[in-house]
Protein backbone atom coordinates (compact mmCIF):
# COMPACT_ATOMS: atom_id res chain seq x y z
CA UNK A 1 0.00 0.00 0.00
CA UNK A 2 2.54 2.62 1.17
CA UNK A 3 5.04 2.00 -2.08
CA UNK A 4 1.79 2.03 -4.32
CA UNK A 5 0.62 5.64 -2.69
CA UNK A 6 4.16 7.18 -3.06
CA UNK A 7 4.18 5.65 -6.79
CA UNK A 8 1.09 7.60 -7.79
CA UNK A 9 2.70 10.58 -5.82
CA UNK A 10 5.00 10.26 -7.23
CA UNK A 11 3.30 9.80 -10.73
CA UNK A 12 1.16 12.89 -9.96
CA UNK A 13 4.07 14.97 -9.32
CA UNK A 14 5.58 13.96 -12.99
CA UNK A 15 2.39 15.10 -14.25
CA UNK A 16 2.43 18.15 -12.86
CA UNK A 17 6.09 18.76 -13.25
CA UNK A 18 6.06 18.27 -17.20
CA UNK A 19 2.46 21.00 -17.16
CA UNK A 20 4.79 23.59 -15.81
CA UNK A 21 7.68 23.15 -17.78
CA UNK A 22 4.93 23.36 -20.96
CA UNK A 23 3.71 26.83 -18.98
CA UNK A 24 7.58 28.23 -18.86
CA UNK A 25 8.27 27.60 -22.79
CA UNK A 26 11.41 27.50 -24.28
CA UNK A 27 14.28 29.81 -24.32
CA UNK A 28 15.67 30.76 -27.38
CA UNK A 29 19.11 32.58 -27.51
CA UNK A 30 19.42 34.93 -29.59
CA UNK A 31 23.63 36.47 -29.20
CA UNK A 32 24.97 39.99 -29.94
CA UNK A 33 28.16 40.35 -31.14
CA UNK A 34 29.71 43.02 -33.45
CA UNK A 35 26.50 45.17 -32.77
CA UNK A 36 24.65 42.06 -34.84
CA UNK A 37 21.41 40.12 -32.84
CA UNK A 38 22.13 36.58 -34.41
CA UNK A 39 19.88 35.08 -35.22
CA UNK A 40 18.16 37.93 -36.64
CA UNK A 41 14.66 36.84 -36.67
CA UNK A 42 13.08 34.27 -34.82
CA UNK A 43 10.35 32.66 -34.10
CA UNK A 44 8.46 31.83 -31.01
CA UNK A 45 5.59 30.97 -28.92
CA UNK A 46 3.96 32.53 -25.95
CA UNK A 47 5.47 31.47 -22.63
CA UNK A 48 9.00 31.45 -24.76
CA UNK A 49 11.66 33.23 -23.45
CA UNK A 50 14.44 35.30 -25.40
CA UNK A 51 17.53 35.54 -23.88
CA UNK A 52 19.75 37.91 -25.24
CA UNK A 53 23.62 37.28 -24.66
CA UNK A 54 26.09 40.40 -25.19
CA UNK A 55 29.63 39.16 -26.01
CA UNK A 56 30.21 43.04 -27.02
CA UNK A 57 31.97 45.57 -24.58
CA UNK A 58 28.96 48.27 -24.98
CA UNK A 59 25.29 48.63 -23.47
CA UNK A 60 22.66 47.39 -25.33
CA UNK A 61 19.09 46.98 -25.22
CA UNK A 62 16.41 45.41 -27.40
CA UNK A 63 13.74 47.66 -28.02
CA UNK A 64 10.63 46.80 -29.62
CA UNK A 65 9.33 50.17 -31.70
CA UNK A 66 5.60 49.37 -30.61
CA UNK A 67 6.75 49.81 -27.44
CA UNK A 68 5.83 46.88 -25.98
CA UNK A 69 8.82 46.14 -24.02
CA UNK A 70 12.57 47.32 -23.66
CA UNK A 71 14.96 45.24 -22.26
CA UNK A 72 18.42 46.63 -21.07
CA UNK A 73 21.57 44.20 -21.73
CA UNK A 74 24.59 45.22 -19.82
CA UNK A 75 28.32 44.18 -21.97
CA UNK A 76 28.71 40.27 -21.23
CA UNK A 77 25.52 40.00 -19.90
CA UNK A 78 21.98 38.38 -20.62
CA UNK A 79 18.49 39.89 -20.90
CA UNK A 80 15.69 38.00 -20.59
CA UNK A 81 12.30 38.73 -21.72
CA UNK A 82 8.88 36.19 -21.00
CA UNK A 83 6.90 36.57 -24.35
CA UNK A 84 3.25 37.20 -23.34
CA UNK A 85 1.49 38.01 -26.24
CA UNK A 86 1.32 36.74 -29.91
CA UNK A 87 2.34 38.65 -33.04
CA UNK A 88 5.35 39.94 -34.94
CA UNK A 89 7.59 42.25 -32.72
CA UNK A 90 10.51 44.33 -35.00
CA UNK A 91 12.85 46.11 -32.43
CA UNK A 92 16.31 47.40 -32.06
CA UNK A 93 19.10 48.75 -29.86
CA UNK A 94 17.98 52.21 -28.65
CA UNK A 95 21.82 53.14 -28.21
CA UNK A 96 22.57 51.66 -31.65
CA UNK A 97 19.39 51.72 -33.98
CA UNK A 98 21.41 50.31 -37.20
CA UNK A 99 21.05 46.93 -34.97
CA UNK A 100 17.58 45.54 -36.08
CA UNK A 101 16.03 42.26 -34.68
CA UNK A 102 12.62 40.67 -35.42
CA UNK A 103 10.66 38.29 -33.19
CA UNK A 104 7.50 36.29 -34.60
CA UNK A 105 5.10 34.83 -31.73
CA UNK A 106 2.88 32.48 -32.10
CA UNK A 107 0.11 31.72 -29.86
CA UNK A 108 1.24 29.29 -26.98
CA UNK A 109 0.02 25.13 -28.49
CA UNK A 110 -3.06 23.73 -26.88
CA UNK A 111 -2.50 20.51 -25.06
CA UNK B 1 22.68 75.85 -40.63
CA UNK B 2 25.75 77.37 -42.22
CA UNK B 3 27.82 76.86 -38.84
CA UNK B 4 27.15 73.30 -39.22
CA UNK B 5 28.33 73.18 -43.07
CA UNK B 6 31.52 75.38 -42.06
CA UNK B 7 31.78 72.71 -39.49
CA UNK B 8 31.49 69.52 -41.71
CA UNK B 9 34.04 71.13 -44.20
CA UNK B 10 36.45 71.85 -41.89
CA UNK B 11 36.37 68.25 -40.66
CA UNK B 12 36.47 66.74 -43.77
CA UNK B 13 39.10 69.08 -45.13
CA UNK B 14 41.23 67.66 -41.42
CA UNK B 15 40.30 64.17 -42.51
CA UNK B 16 41.47 64.02 -45.96
CA UNK B 17 43.96 66.85 -46.45
CA UNK B 18 47.21 65.47 -44.88
CA UNK B 19 47.01 62.64 -47.62
CA UNK B 20 45.49 63.95 -50.06
CA UNK B 21 48.44 66.53 -50.42
CA UNK B 22 51.18 63.95 -49.77
CA UNK B 23 49.54 61.18 -51.17
CA UNK B 24 50.39 58.63 -48.66
CA UNK B 25 48.44 56.96 -46.61
CA UNK B 26 47.95 57.25 -43.33
CA UNK B 27 50.55 54.61 -40.76
CA UNK B 28 48.68 52.19 -38.55
CA UNK B 29 50.61 54.58 -35.80
CA UNK B 30 48.52 57.39 -37.48
CA UNK B 31 45.41 55.67 -37.77
CA UNK B 32 45.64 54.84 -34.01
CA UNK B 33 45.72 58.09 -33.25
CA UNK B 34 43.55 59.80 -35.67
CA UNK B 35 40.63 56.96 -34.50
CA UNK B 36 41.36 57.18 -30.77
CA UNK B 37 41.06 61.58 -31.11
CA UNK B 38 37.93 61.30 -32.50
CA UNK B 39 36.59 59.10 -29.87
CA UNK B 40 38.15 61.58 -27.19
CA UNK B 41 36.55 64.54 -28.59
CA UNK B 42 33.12 63.35 -28.82
CA UNK B 43 33.75 62.60 -24.88
CA UNK B 44 34.82 66.12 -24.55
CA UNK B 45 31.49 67.33 -26.51
CA UNK B 46 29.85 64.87 -24.09
CA UNK B 47 30.95 66.72 -21.26
CA UNK B 48 30.17 69.61 -22.19
CA UNK B 49 26.65 68.95 -23.18
CA UNK B 50 26.16 66.95 -19.45
CA UNK B 51 26.99 70.78 -18.13
CA UNK B 52 25.21 72.73 -19.99
CA UNK B 53 22.09 71.04 -21.31
CA UNK B 54 18.74 70.28 -19.40
CA UNK B 55 16.91 68.03 -22.04
CA UNK B 56 16.76 64.17 -21.12
CA UNK B 57 16.90 62.83 -24.47
CA UNK B 58 20.21 65.10 -24.94
CA UNK B 59 21.63 64.22 -21.62
CA UNK B 60 20.89 60.60 -22.56
CA UNK B 61 22.54 60.63 -25.59
CA UNK B 62 25.30 62.20 -24.39
CA UNK B 63 25.57 59.76 -21.35
CA UNK B 64 25.69 57.09 -24.05
CA UNK B 65 28.83 59.01 -26.18
CA UNK B 66 30.94 58.92 -22.76
CA UNK B 67 30.16 55.36 -22.22
CA UNK B 68 30.94 53.84 -26.20
CA UNK B 69 33.83 56.11 -26.87
CA UNK B 70 35.08 55.09 -23.39
CA UNK B 71 34.74 51.32 -24.10
CA UNK B 72 36.03 51.83 -27.65
CA UNK B 73 39.13 53.90 -26.14
CA UNK B 74 39.90 51.59 -23.75
CA UNK B 75 39.90 48.39 -26.67
CA UNK B 76 41.52 50.66 -28.33
CA UNK B 77 44.57 51.08 -25.99
CA UNK B 78 44.88 47.15 -25.08
CA UNK B 79 44.93 46.60 -28.57
CA UNK B 80 47.99 49.38 -29.11
CA UNK B 81 49.55 47.99 -26.38
CA UNK B 82 49.61 44.40 -27.71
CA UNK B 83 50.70 45.25 -30.81
CA UNK B 84 53.17 47.63 -29.07
CA UNK B 85 52.45 50.46 -31.43
CA UNK B 86 52.84 53.88 -30.38
CA UNK B 87 50.02 56.38 -31.58
CA UNK B 88 51.74 59.28 -34.08
CA UNK B 89 50.27 62.56 -33.72
CA UNK B 90 49.62 64.30 -37.10
CA UNK B 91 47.83 66.82 -39.01
CA UNK B 92 44.74 65.25 -39.55
CA UNK B 93 44.60 64.50 -35.46
CA UNK B 94 45.26 67.97 -35.27
CA UNK B 95 43.17 69.79 -37.68
CA UNK B 96 40.04 67.49 -35.82
CA UNK B 97 41.44 68.63 -32.15
CA UNK B 98 41.44 72.53 -33.59
CA UNK B 99 37.93 72.12 -35.33
CA UNK B 100 36.47 70.31 -32.43
CA UNK B 101 37.94 72.99 -30.31
CA UNK B 102 36.65 75.77 -31.98
CA UNK B 103 32.63 73.86 -31.80
CA UNK B 104 32.89 73.65 -28.43
CA UNK B 105 34.08 77.41 -27.58
CA UNK B 106 31.45 78.33 -30.21
CA UNK B 107 28.54 76.18 -27.84
CA UNK B 108 29.53 77.39 -24.69
CA UNK B 109 28.04 80.51 -25.64
CA UNK B 110 24.73 79.01 -26.21
CA UNK B 111 21.96 77.69 -24.06
CA UNK B 112 18.61 75.51 -23.29
CA UNK B 113 17.08 74.60 -26.36
CA UNK B 114 19.80 76.50 -28.79
CA UNK B 115 22.63 74.61 -27.04
CA UNK B 116 20.93 71.42 -27.63
CA UNK B 117 20.08 71.66 -30.97
CA UNK B 118 23.36 73.12 -31.92
CA UNK B 119 25.39 69.73 -30.10
CA UNK B 120 23.12 67.37 -31.49
CA UNK B 121 23.37 68.95 -34.94
CA UNK B 122 27.38 69.01 -34.44
CA UNK B 123 26.97 64.90 -33.23
CA UNK B 124 25.27 64.16 -36.54
CA UNK B 125 27.67 65.92 -38.73
CA UNK B 126 31.11 64.61 -36.44
CA UNK B 127 29.88 61.14 -36.57
CA UNK B 128 29.34 61.55 -40.81
CA UNK B 129 32.38 62.93 -41.13
CA UNK B 130 34.63 60.43 -39.14
CA UNK B 131 32.53 57.83 -40.58
CA UNK B 132 33.53 59.03 -44.14
CA UNK B 133 37.32 59.04 -42.95
CA UNK B 134 36.72 55.57 -41.29
CA UNK B 135 34.81 54.05 -44.83
CA UNK B 136 37.52 55.78 -47.52
CA UNK B 137 40.66 56.25 -45.62
CA UNK B 138 41.43 54.92 -42.17
CA UNK B 139 39.77 51.04 -42.92
CA UNK B 140 41.37 50.78 -46.37
CA UNK B 141 44.77 52.02 -44.72
CA UNK B 142 45.39 49.96 -42.04
CA UNK B 143 47.76 46.63 -42.36
CA UNK B 144 47.51 45.01 -39.38
CA UNK B 145 44.35 42.71 -39.39
CA UNK B 146 43.11 43.56 -35.87
CA UNK B 147 43.31 47.26 -36.32
CA UNK B 148 41.33 47.08 -39.19
CA UNK B 149 38.91 45.01 -37.33
CA UNK B 150 38.49 47.26 -34.60
CA UNK B 151 38.06 50.04 -37.02
CA UNK B 152 35.04 48.28 -38.49
CA UNK B 153 32.93 47.17 -35.31
CA UNK B 154 33.99 51.33 -34.78
CA UNK B 155 32.53 51.98 -37.84
CA UNK B 156 29.40 50.28 -36.94
CA UNK B 157 29.23 51.82 -33.19
CA UNK B 158 29.73 54.90 -34.58
CA UNK B 159 26.93 54.63 -37.45
CA UNK B 160 24.80 53.69 -34.68
CA UNK B 161 25.45 56.87 -32.70
CA UNK B 162 24.59 59.22 -36.09
CA UNK B 163 21.43 57.63 -36.30
CA UNK B 164 20.63 57.75 -33.23
CA UNK B 165 21.63 61.50 -33.06
CA UNK B 166 19.69 62.17 -35.75
CA UNK B 167 16.90 60.16 -34.08
CA UNK B 168 17.77 63.02 -31.18
CA UNK B 169 17.71 66.23 -33.67
CA UNK B 170 14.06 64.67 -34.92
CA UNK B 171 12.78 65.18 -31.56
CA UNK B 172 14.21 68.31 -30.90
CA UNK B 173 12.44 70.19 -33.88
Amino acid sequence: MPLRRTLLAAFLLLLSGSGSASAHGTTIRVVIQNLEFSPAEVTAKVGDTIEWVNKDVLLHTATDKGGAWDVSIDPGKTGRLVLDTAGTFEYDCKYHPNMKGKIVVAKASQH
Amino acid sequence: MSIRFATVAALCFASTTLFAQTGAKPTDPQIAHIAYTAGELDIAAAKQALEKSKNADVRSFAEDMVRDHTAVNEQALDLVKKLNVTPEDNDTSRALTKAATAKRDELAKLSGAAFDTAYVENEVAFHKTVNNALETTLIPSASNAELKSLLQTGLKIFQGHEQHAEHVAASLE
